[in-house]
């Protein structure tokens, strides 16, 4: 079975590399907006200091929204999708493999090029790697409950609108805990009570969220 | 004696037996708002620190209660359609949604109007409005996604699994007051711990969370009755319902 997912992943990452405009956009998007909120509030530097955490996870969730409608999308109009629900590998293993891949192309990104948009925000050195290593666990969350919705509204009118209406309001626990780990991490707290959370909202989340995902493209294909 | 539970899971027989519950739950409705609303402006005592701004406590707690419960309900009725795959289960989900969805809100705007004159100020962002907040999110989800699918048995189950996922929200709203120490006071009444309020604030609470509980009932009852009209529109039943026969 593990071939299979491999199969999967490598597929899936395959495709990304043969449309690499598509992957690169998000992290432009993800780049653009955070850079907008110093022209919004000013470039008084203890304000963005104080505001950098929260900002760089905002910008975070809004670009993983962007790629979600596109995770299963591209296999449901050309019949892949309903070839993976007949095949033999456990549907919820399948969408697991569907989703890290997809984390590898859009959330992986985002968790590179934060120390660098922190650096813009004038954080604190070394906050940098609280900053990512929150993003590095809080985006697979992300990509994991997008999963849910992206199967929810596969083929629906509107779906993007309605896909950030179904799957902010679960964002935000994430984003709570998340932001909160630099933001802790800086008034000596120490942000590890809000990894530990963010780590065990990460193994929730993988051991339920696929097979609910799987659970909604049946719905959604029946 | 054998009752025949699954009589009324057809739409069918459920259709008059709903109207005639809607009806009692409305009249308890009535009168047990009427009893807890006398209570509250006329019998329970002016509190010493918050002054008459108190009162609002009789709309405020039950509603946030009404908003949480209610969303249990309507999971669980939903989680029973997906389970049992029966029709009338996804239609009382759908039906309990707009009231919970009005709690919430209502919990919200009275929440509002008492932090004014108490906290100085309109919102504050605690954990327990914002996960207020994140409910109302919650029910306008669950809404618009089973307003945008056409087919109504997909509408159902696809609402299902998203009021399941959405569950995982309700224990955060009432954990969140221990985990995250802000503005907001703590639960005042609790299970296990004697309440910190005069006897009659609480009784005067309690009865207005009845009066809306039988409320939520008769509004859902009365919206499942449109559902079934309009979902078994095709049927023998609802034609002679529609000539005045039934």
């Amino acid at each position: 079975m593990l071939g299979v997912l491999r199969t999967m992943v490598c597929r899936d990452l395959l495709l990304a590399m043969r449309r690499r405009a598509e992957v690169a956009n998000v992290l432009l998007f993800f780049i653009i907006v955070a850079s907008l909120f110093p022209l919004g509030v000013g470039p008084e530097a203890n304000l963005l200091r104080s505001i950098a955490p929260g900002v760089i996870w905002v910008a975070a969730l809004l670009a993983s929204l962007l790629g979600l409608g596109r995770m299963f999308a591209a296999d449901y109009a050309d019949g892949t999708l309903e070839q993976m629900l007949l095949g033999a590998t456990p549907l919820g293993m399948t969408v697991a493999a569907k989703v890290f891949a997809h984390w590898v192309i859009s959330g992986l990104p985002l968790v590179l090029i934060s120390p660098v948009l922190a650096l813009q925000f004038d954080l604190p050195q070394e906050l940098l790697g609280v900053l990512a290593l929150s993003l590095a666990l809080g985006t697979p969350v992300l990509s994991l409950i997008g999963a849910i919705g992206a199967a929810l509204t596969l083929g629906l009118r509107g779906g993007g609108a309605l896909l950030s209406l179904l799957v902010l309001p679960l964002y935000v626990p994430v984003l709570i805990i998340g932001a909160g780990a630099a933001e802790s991490a800086a008034s000596s707290l120490g942000g590890q009570a809000q990894l530990l959370l963010l780590g065990g909202l990460l193994v929730f989340a993988a051991a339920f969220a696929p097979w609910a995902a799987a659970v909604a493209l049946r719905i959604s294909v029946e | 004696m054998s009752i025949k539970w699954f009589k009324y899971s057809s739409p069918q027989s459920f259709f008059p037996l709903a109207g005639k519950l809607a009806l009692w739950f409305g009249a308890l409705a009535l009168v047990a708002c009427g009893v807890g609303l006398y209570i509250g402006f006329f019998v329970a005592p002016t509190d010493a620190q918050q002054g008459e701004a108190y009162r609002i406590i009789f709309i405020h707690v039950p509603a946030a209660w009404m908003s949480m419960f209610l969303y249990l309900v309507m999971a669980f009725w939903a989680g029973l359609g997906l389970a049992f795959n029966t029709r009338l289960s996804g239609m009382m989900a759908s039906a309990i949604a707009p009231t919970g969805a009005l709690f919430t809100f209502l919990a919200l705007w009275t929440g509002s109007l008492w932090g004014k004159p108490t906290w100085g100020t309109w919102w504050v962002w605690d954990a327990r409005l914002t996960s207020e907040l994140i409910l109302l999110f919650l029910y306008f989800g669950f809404m618009a996604l089973q307003a945008a699918i056409d087919d109504p048995r997909r509408a159902d189950k696809a609402g299902a699994v998203l009021a399941l996922v959405g569950v995982v929200n309700i224990p955060i709203i009432y954990f969140s007051v221990k985990w995250w120490n802000t503005l907001h006071q703590g639960a005042s009444v609790s299970l296990t711990q004697a309440p910190t309020m005069a006897a009659t604030m609480l009784t005067g609470m309690v009865v207005m969370a009845f009066g809306f509980w039988f409320y939520s009932i008769a509004a859902a009852l009365m919206r499942a009755r449109c559902i079934m009209l309009e979902r078994e529109r095709a049927s023998e039943w609802v034609a002679d319902y529609g000539r005045g026969s039934a």
